[in-house]
Parts: C-alpha cells; sequence; structure tokens
C-alpha cells in the first residue's frame, strides 16, 4: 500500500471514529455512517492534506467527478488528483 | 388583544431599492441572481449572488454617518426610512418613548470585520478603522435606526441565523400585541457578501454555482443574497386613530426549536412551527391561501419543508413559492424580505413566482408557482423561517 493510502484511510478512519485496522480497500463509505459534516469535513481533510481541489456538493454527492463510494475508490480519485496536479 | 397591523414597508435587495421595484420584479418574474462583483472573486469557487447593485451610500447618508455605518446598517437605515416615510407616522414625544425597534441579522458588520481582518492579517498593518467595534456590532442597525427616529422603547437585536428576521417581526408582533409598545419598527438586514463571509459557505459545500432552483429536482444548492426589509408593526387601533393606509395584518407567530442537529433540518419542528402559527392564528389550514417557503435550494430543506407542508395542510396544500431563486438567500434579513411576497400576494392578489424552477421532484409535490407569478385571491399567507440548528419561526398575515 502507498503512503498515500495509508495516510487518506487514516484520514477516513479518523472521521468515522475507528481505527485505520477497521477499514479496507474494499469498505463502503456508507458502512461508515457518516453524516454529512463528517463527510464535509472528509472531503476538506483530503484537500488541505494532498493540496488539491475535490468537486463536491452536499446537495448532490455522487454526481460530481470524484468517486467517493468506497475506500479504495477515495484514493483512486485523490491519486488522480494529484497525478493531474503533478502534470 | 389589540390587533397589530402592517403599516409601512422598505427594502433594499437584489431586485430593487424600494418596495416597488421588489413588487415589479415579483410579478414579472424577473430575478435579481447574477455575476458576484466583490475583491478577490478570482479565488471563490462560488462566482453568483444576489447582489445589491448600484447602492451609492453617500447619496443617501451624509460622511459622518457613513464613517459608522457598515452595509448591514445602511441596508437597515435605507429599509426604515421608506417604512416610516409610507407609514406616515410622526413620533412625537409620547409615541417615541414607548416605541422601538427589533430587527434580525445574522452576522452583523461582516463587511467590516472582513475590512479590518484584512487590513491586520494580509495588509500587515498594525491599525484599524477607530469606529470598527460600532460598525461591526450585530446590533448597530438596531440603535441606528432608533437613534434616527428617537425611539426609546424595547431595542434590540435577533440573531437565529436563516431565521432572524422571523424570529424579530414574531417579536414586534406579540410585543405590540401584549400592549408592551403601540409601534415597532421590525425587520431584519444582513450584509454576508464578503470574501470571508462566501469563503465560509463554501466550505461548507451546499452551495450552487450557476442558479438557486427551490423545490425543482435539480437544484444543487443555496445562492446567497443580501440585503434588507423592515416594516412598521402597529396597534389596529393606533393605525385607525390616525387614518393610516393599513397593509395586512399579522395574526399569528409560533416559534419552536428541533432539537436534532445543527445544520440538517427535522420536519417535526417545521411542522410544530406552522401548526402553532395556524392556532396562535386561531385560523384552520384550509383558510391559507398561500406559503412563502423557506425554499433554500438544499436538497435536504426543500423536501423536508414539503413533506411538512403536507403534514399540516393534507393532500392539497395552498399555493407555495420560494422568492430565494429571485433574490437569494438574505440569511438573517431573508424573513423580512419575503414577507414582500406575503403583501404584495394579499394587496395585490399576485403570487411571486419560484424562479429557477425546471423539473417536478416526486419529494416536492407542491405547486409552487414555477417561473411566472399567479393571479390568486389570498386572504391569509403564511411565512416560514427554518433556520440551522432547528430554530423555526412562522408568521400568518391576514389581508385587511
Amino acid at each position: 500500500m502507498t503512503q498515500t493510502a495509508q495516510t487518506i484511510i487514516g484520514i477516513i478512519a479518523e472521521k468515522a471514529l475507528l481505527e485505520p485496522g477497521d477499514l479496507t480497500i474494499d469498505t463502503r463509505l456508507e458502512a461508515l455512517a457518516l453524516d454529512s459534516l463528517a463527510m464535509v469535513e472528509l472531503v476538506f481533510a483530503l484537500e488541505e492534506t494532498f493540496d488539491i481541489s475535490v468537486p463536491f456538493n452536499a446537495n448532490d454527492p455522487g454526481t460530481d467527478d470524484f468517486d467517493l463510494s468506497s475506500v479504495g475508490a477515495i484514493i483512486r480519485a485523490v491519486e488522480g488528483l494529484v497525478s493531474q496536479k503533478a502534470a | 388583544m389589540p390587533r397589530v397591523v402592517i403599516t409601512g414597508a422598505g427594502t433594499i435587495n437584489a431586485l430593487g431599492h424600494d418596495v416597488p421595484s421588489t413588487f415589479d420584479a415579483f410579478a414579472n418574474g424577473r430575478g435579481g441572481i447574477g455575476p458576484l462583483d466583490i475583491p478577490d472573486i478570482d479565488r471563490l469557487s462560488i462566482r453568483v449572488a444576489g447582489q445589491v447593485r448600484d447602492w451609492t451610500a453617500t447619496e443617501h447618508f451624509d460622511l459622518r454617518g457613513l464613517s459608522l455605518y457598515d452595509r448591514m446598517t445602511q441596508f437597515a437605515l435605507w429599509s426604515a426610512r421608506q417604512a416610516v416615510a409610507q407609514s406616515g407616522l410622526v413620533f412625537d414625544e409620547a409615541l417615541a418613548l414607548r416605541s422601538g425597534v427589533i430587527l434580525g441579522t445574522a452576522g452583523g458588520g461582516l463587511g467590516t470585520i472582513d475590512d479590518s481582518y484584512r487590513a491586520v492579517y494580509a495588509e500587515g498593518k498594525n491599525r484599524v478603522h477607530p469606529l470598527t467595534v460600532p460598525r461591526l456590532m450585530a446590533s448597530a442597525g438596531v440603535s441606528h435606526i432608533s437613534m434616527t427616529y428617537g425611539l426609546r422603547g424595547p431595542a434590540f437585536t435577533v440573531s437565529t441565523a436563516c431565521a432572524s428576521s422571523n424570529h424579530a417581526m414574531g417579536l414586534a408582533y406579540q410585543m405590540v400585541r401584549s400592549g408592551a409598545a403601540p409601534v415597532m419598527l421590525t425587520g431584519g438586514a444582513e450584509a454576508m457578501l464578503t470574501f470571508g463571509g462566501l469563503k465560509a459557505w463554501e466550505g461548507l459545500r451546499v452551495m450552487a454555482t450557476d442558479a438557486c432552483r427551490p423545490f425543482s429536482a435539480d437544484r444543487s444548492g443555496m445562492v446567497q443574497g443580501e440585503g434588507a426589509a423592515v416594516f412598521v408593526f402597529e396597534a389596529y387601533k393606533h393605525a385607525r386613530a390616525r387614518g393610516a393606509t393599513i397593509l395586512a395584518e399579522v395574526v399569528g407567530f409560533s416559534m419552536c426549536s428541533d432539537a436534532h442537529d445543527i445544520v440538517m433540518p427535522s420536519a417535526d419542528g417545521a411542522v410544530r412551527a406552522m401548526r402553532g402559527a395556524l392556532d396562535d392564528a386561531g385560523l384552520e389550514p384550509g383558510q391559507v391561501d398561500y406559503i412563502n417557503a423557506h425554499g433554500t435550494g438544499t436538497r435536504a430543506n426543500d423536501a423536508n419543508e414539503a413533506m411538512a407542508i403536507r403534514t399540516v395542510f393534507g393532500s392539497s396544500p395552498p399555493l407555495v413559492s420560494s422568492t430565494k431563486g429571485a433574490h437569494g438567500h438574505i440569511i438573517g434579513g431573508t424573513g423580512a424580505v419575503e414577507a414582500l411576497a406575503c403583501l404584495m400576494a394579499l394587496r395585490d392578489g399576485v403570487v411571486a413566482p419560484t424562479l429557477g424552477y425546471q423539473k417536478p421532484d416526486a419529494d416536492c409535490a407542491l405547486d409552487v408557482v414555477p417561473n411566472t407569478a399567479r393571479k390568486a385571491d389570498v386572504k391569509v399567507a403564511m411565512t416560514n423561517a427554518f433556520a440551522f440548528g432547528g430554530l423555526n419561526a412562522v408568521l400568518v398575515l391576514r389581508r385587511i
């Protein structure tokens, strides 16, 4: 697992009030029962940590270009934004 | 108990700088949301707003006053000036001693706060304007109105986020009805279209980037506005005795709390607030002809409010519209500006439309008067405000 992936799992676990070891790549976000404020805080933490801008509107989650459905999806999406920034 | 009537109204908002221009925009389905013009806009992701345009404060206030008036206070004073002029009231010593002011504002003098923070943090200055404190006080608008008209009765500011104006008007109504004051100037003002203010809203990720579309299936959030509305609430006997023109009667008010969540609304709170206002007015749900909804254009509010309305009013609710699609969400001032849509419906028989509406949403099964104003015989109108933090305030007005 990359350092980026480990960092992201740490962030998600913190917002879900869990330990990183409780999460796997396949963990679905809906299973973590994050409320709307925790989702907004999660997106903010990802942006601040990786210096990226995540397209996310709390009115319409899922319709944005950023896949928040699972831990693995978030890792892929963040890595994508980070590599876009580098390019 | 004394009856309470409205004998004057004033406003400034994205639709116009007075009540006639605002009514004209409502009646013709003209919106005021457009490109936002503030410094550092390139650093914001939100670039549309219901901004007050062509406002030159120096045309309305002297320089001594302006050094003390935040934009919020300017809006409040300008609206009060119109309302008092329309009412025809002359505050003699006896009347002024007992009359007062209650306004709602969520943010207070935010432009002043923004400017002074920029000066000390961004620009590295070691001084801010010496009158920064009296400018930024949330109660500054109330104080300046009371000083302008010499009103020495009850005067204070109410801050309950997006319900501030409705709480303010509800308290003013109760005060006149109880006999505590013969006349109250009331309403609300907000000027939150500042870089810092919008950054804060941006962070919450509930803002639309193009338009506010209340109750529409494709709604994508709020668009922020700014402005004020101020009304003269007066004891009916007092107004009749001096031969005043009466714009409407205030007949009911209710406030309650969800005790549920700091941002998500609860249908139960909305239902209790609407039922409470009807009980206070002694009216049945079937007697309401128009509801000016809170209708923010967010996924959560609109579905919740629609469900609450159908719970209170049953399978055939009255006409509902949200004018936030036209003037944006004026936050602490929004209830006051929206009460104007109720006045127009009661006086002119024209219901202001819900602008931005494109697509029916099964979760919002209401006749929301989409995009085009509608003629209707409105004898009773209700206006809703359901704030973040679950603070609800609903008023009922009646034609007279």
